[in-house]
């Protein structure tokens, strides 16, 4: 069934969308991430243009944390002070990622950019998860896992100024530490088409010390509104957020998530979380191939 | 009978007088092309026919070629290099008047046709376009881009040369196919027609050829571009919305 994308100008078997939407969806409703990080690149392989799918990825995960949000702020799993202060940052950060976006696509180093931001960042995080859930399946021992959390709660967070109190979090830090954590994920989100859920979710354990119970829901929070803003930036100063595209992704994501939801529950969480540093650790892989093959296109056009 | 003839001729004359030359009537299948949802490419049939001065067929016919070009666009070609194990865009050239869409077909290849400074006027033939390249660039890395280009918009059906795709029919009936991709660019169309002989160029004649978004398409694209905060928030109502109701959905089951 083919169908034509209005602003991405390509041609595209909408049943293709619709099922590499579900794929995410199902991953997503698995192990609670956005799943930006695999759309974008498969969009990219199978002919969208970067920017349209950057932009349009951001706009379906807005749609696919919807039922996470609200399954999560029934059960009372979100800190929404501590989100507010992380929304607050990933606004600031969308606005400077536009500006980044639009000074890298002039140079003409914006595919590069995010090539090497998407190696670097998920080699890093990928081999963070597999290395703990390795550590928690019994497969491999760690000497300072039992004492790592707190020590860099206290080196790192002490020194900042003006501290709030966040009850749900369980935290008594300075803002401007979830500040920044923000202002980081929301300039990821318009230059990669990512969530950033999987590195707002480490750094929120690991860094700030939060309490687990609300981690999740409350970075869905966090990624519902910045990848909302996300959209309006793209919207209005690329002009590429493409709206039968995300259509597409969504009717097969916000599908897929409900059943990776429901499988999520029947196996083991850090079996879970292996897996998944193990798909992530492949799209880095396969990433950082891409940087060192010669490519298939030497040249490339841009209008002006 | 034979009165006839000059009687004819005789009020043919006057007429005659100012077509010494052959003159073309070139027509399109469609001079409005619309991209709507179902949109994977077209077809667009260049034909039309040849009027020689008095009806009279040369011994030698003449030669027929074709040109579909889109709008002109400033571009910038950009070259991957390896610069420290990746592969970066390292060098760019600007060329101020590329086709965003160019096919040229023909009766015959080109070069059997005319002479290189002809086809250059005329801009027959890929390696004739005049890509206008920007200041300051050397013309030996300027052919090397422009040769990228071609090569790129070649592969994408951007670009296409046919040698022999224009078909004459009785001396004076042409046509010419032409395959237009699913990524071809909107905008202001020209279909030109030369009818050419011992490499000269006797008659051009131009019909214009609008491609556009119709229907939803247009609707879509022309939201975004003129009101792209409504667009915006658009985009993310109805992403909020579906996933919502997909949530609803399923918790009743």
């Amino acid at each position: 069934m083919d169908l034509y994308l209005p602003i991405a100008g390509v041609s595209v078997n909408a049943l293709y969308i619709v099922a590499l939407g579900g794929l995410v969806g199902i991953l997503s409703g698995m192990f609670g991430v956005g799943g930006g990080f695999l759309t974008t690149p498969l969009l990219i392989f199978y002919g969208i243009p970067p920017t349209v799918a950057v932009a349009s990825a951001a706009t379906q995960i807005t749609g696919a944390s919807v039922s996470g949000v609200l399954a999560h702020t029934e059960r009372k799993g979100v800190d929404f002070k501590m989100g507010a202060v992380l929304v607050a940052g990933g606004l600031i950060g969308t606005l400077a990622g536009a500006w980044i976006f639009r000074a890298l696509q002039e140079t003409g180093q914006i595919d590069t950019v995010i090539g090497l931001l998407y190696v670097v960042m998920l080699t890093s995080i990928g081999g963070l998860m597999a290395h703990e859930a390795a550590t928690s399946l019994g497969y491999i021992k760690s000497r300072k896992a039992a004492n790592r959390r707190a020590h860099r709660h206290n080196r790192f967070l002490i020194m900042l100024p003006m501290r709030w109190r966040f009850y749900g979090s369980g935290l008594f830090i300075s803002p401007i530490a979830p500040l920044m954590l923000g202002f980081v994920a929301g300039m990821l989100t318009v230059l990669l088409g990512i969530g950033g859920g999987f590195i707002v979710v480490p750094a929120m354990i690991y860094l700030l010390g939060m309490t687990t119970r609300v981690v999740v829901g409350t970075s869905l929070i966090m990624i519902l509104f910045v990848t909302a803003a996300t959209t309006l930036v793209h919207a209005l100063t690329t002009k590429s957020v493409d709206i039968v595209l995300a259509g597409l992704l969504l009717l097969g994501s916000v599908v897929g998530a409900q059943y990776g939801t429901r499988f999520a529950q029947t196996v083991r969480p850090d079996l879970l979380r292996l897996a998944l540093a193990g798909i992530v650790l492949l799209v880095a892989l396969r990433m950082a191939l891409g940087l060192g093959w010669r490519p298939e296109e030497i040249f490339s056009v841009q209008a002006l | 009978m034979r009165r006839a003839r000059v009687a004819l001729l005789i009020i043919l004359v006057p007429l005659l007088l100012g077509q010494t030359k052959p003159r073309l009537v070139p027509d399109v299948s469609q001079d409005d092309i619309k991209i709507v949802y179902s949109f994977t490419g077209a077809e667009l049939l260049l034909f039309g026919a040849i009027l020689y001065p008095g009806g009279r067929i040369p011994t030698r016919p003449a030669d027929i070629a074709v040109v579909l070009k889109g709008p002109v666009q400033a571009i910038v070609i950009r070259e991957k290099q390896k610069v420290a194990g990746i592969w970066m865009n390292a060098e760019d050239a600007r060329f101020r008047s590329a086709p965003s869409f160019y096919a040229v077909a023909a009766s015959k290849p080109i070069p059997e046709l005319v002479d290189e400074r002809t086809a250059a006027i005329y801009e027959l033939g890929l390696q004739n376009l005049q890509l206008s390249p920007g200041g300051g660039a050397l013309p030996e890395e300027a052919r090397r881009f422009e040769a990228g280009l071609i090569d790129l918009r070649r592969r994408s059906g951007l670009y296409v040369e046919e040698p022999t795709g224009v078909e004459i029919t009785a001396g004076v009936l042409y046509r010419a196919r032409i395959d237009i991709p699913a990524r071809v660019p909107v905008g202001a169309y020209t279909a030109e027609t030369f009818l050419i002989q011992d490499g000269r160029v006797l008659a051009g004649a131009v019909k214009d050829v609008r491609i556009g978004k119709a229907g939803f398409e247009r609707f879509v694209a022309r939201a975004a571009d003129r009101w792209a905060l409504a667009y915006g928030i658009v985009a993310v109502l109805i992403s909020l919305a579906m996933g919502w109701a997909a949530a609803l959905l399923f918790r009743r089951r």
